[in-house]
């Protein structure tokens, strides 16, 4: 491989590298997000379990 | 009006564009007389770069559309605009160093109008995230940031003209009044590596935007929920 080769190859590298890390970075956070909604659901679940059940009443 | 873009769509064409971009830089565009291989830099570095500007300009235009109309959606694009101008502007820095040090043995050359006003613009909009995460979120942070994008764009015109004005004779200029300086294949392939990594730029750009609306949209539920 030739200097020049080298320091090409290095430059379509860097730039790869960049983008994997930045996927990297979204998956990361997709997952802290997956984390809260679960947590969300099982706060809601739990405020529902907490209400009293509502008497089904005829209207008119 | 709103376009509504396909996150998987734009993703694909993003692969697709850059795969077929790096196949025409290594086995269609023709070895540079003067340089040789090391030009082939010249098709990613100078297309980054050319993207960071534009999403810098897209910054300080939904900058102004916030001022305008207050919107905070229009905030929250300009933000993540600007974010994504720095990770490109990073790397044009990288890849334009990685190319001076194989070009001219230096891995930066301070005598280069075109490189300290490109170093300039990028540690300006650096600042950015300074100025924004030092003032409570709400609409003083807002503000304070649109009006920051928007002063920070006036630097783009200033940094592609110095090196036209000033004679940098250590940065060379492809684009002159007469046209580019380059073969018809080899302007062809710059032209497909630009749309390439402006696609890949507004993959990414809808990938954090969708993420950050997430974001803000769950904080909201915590709070009703609590």
């Amino acid at each position: 491989m030739t200097t020049a080769e080298k320091y090409v190859a290095a430059a379509y590298l860097v730039v790869f590298l960049v983008v994997l890390a930045y996927v990297l970075i979204i998956a990361a956070k997709l997952q802290r997000l997956e984390r809260e909604v679960a947590e969300l659901s099982e706060l809601a679940r739990a405020r529902k379990e907490k209400e009293p059940e509502r008497k089904a009443v005829a209207v008119g | 009006m709103r376009i509504r873009y396909s996150l998987p769509a734009l993703a694909s064409a993003a692969l697709v564009l850059l795969t077929t971009a790096i196949a025409l830089i290594a086995y269609v565009a023709p070895e540079d007389a003067d340089q040789g291989l090391s030009q082939k830099i010249f098709y990613f570095h100078v297309p980054i770069a050319l993207t960071a500007y534009v999403m810098f300009g897209w910054g300080a235009w939904k900058a102004l559309v916030h001022l305008w109309r207050r919107d905070p959606a229009a905030d929250l694009e300009s933000y993540v605009a600007i974010h994504q101008g720095v990770i490109f502007g990073a790397l044009t820095l990288v890849t334009g160093s990685i190319w001076a040090k194989v070009s001219w043995g230096v891995w930066w050359a301070w005598s280069s109008n075109q490189l300290v006003l490109f170093l300039v613009l990028f540690l300006f909009y650096a600042a950015y995230f300074m100025l924004r995460f030092s003032i409570e979120p709400g609409p003083r942070r807002a503000n304070s940031s649109a009006v920051y994008a928007i002063f920070g764009v006036a630097l783009i015109p200033v940094s592609f003209l110095a090196i036209r004005l000033a004679n940098d004779f250590i940065h060379p200029t492809v684009f002159t009044s007469r046209g580019p300086q380059m073969s018809g294949l080899m302007f062809f392939t710059f032209c497909f590596s630009w749309a390439a990594l402006l696609t890949l730029a507004a993959c990414l750009y809808q990938v954090e935007l969708a993420g950050k609306r997430l974001d803000a949209r769950l904080r909201e539920l915590r709070e009703l929920l609590a």
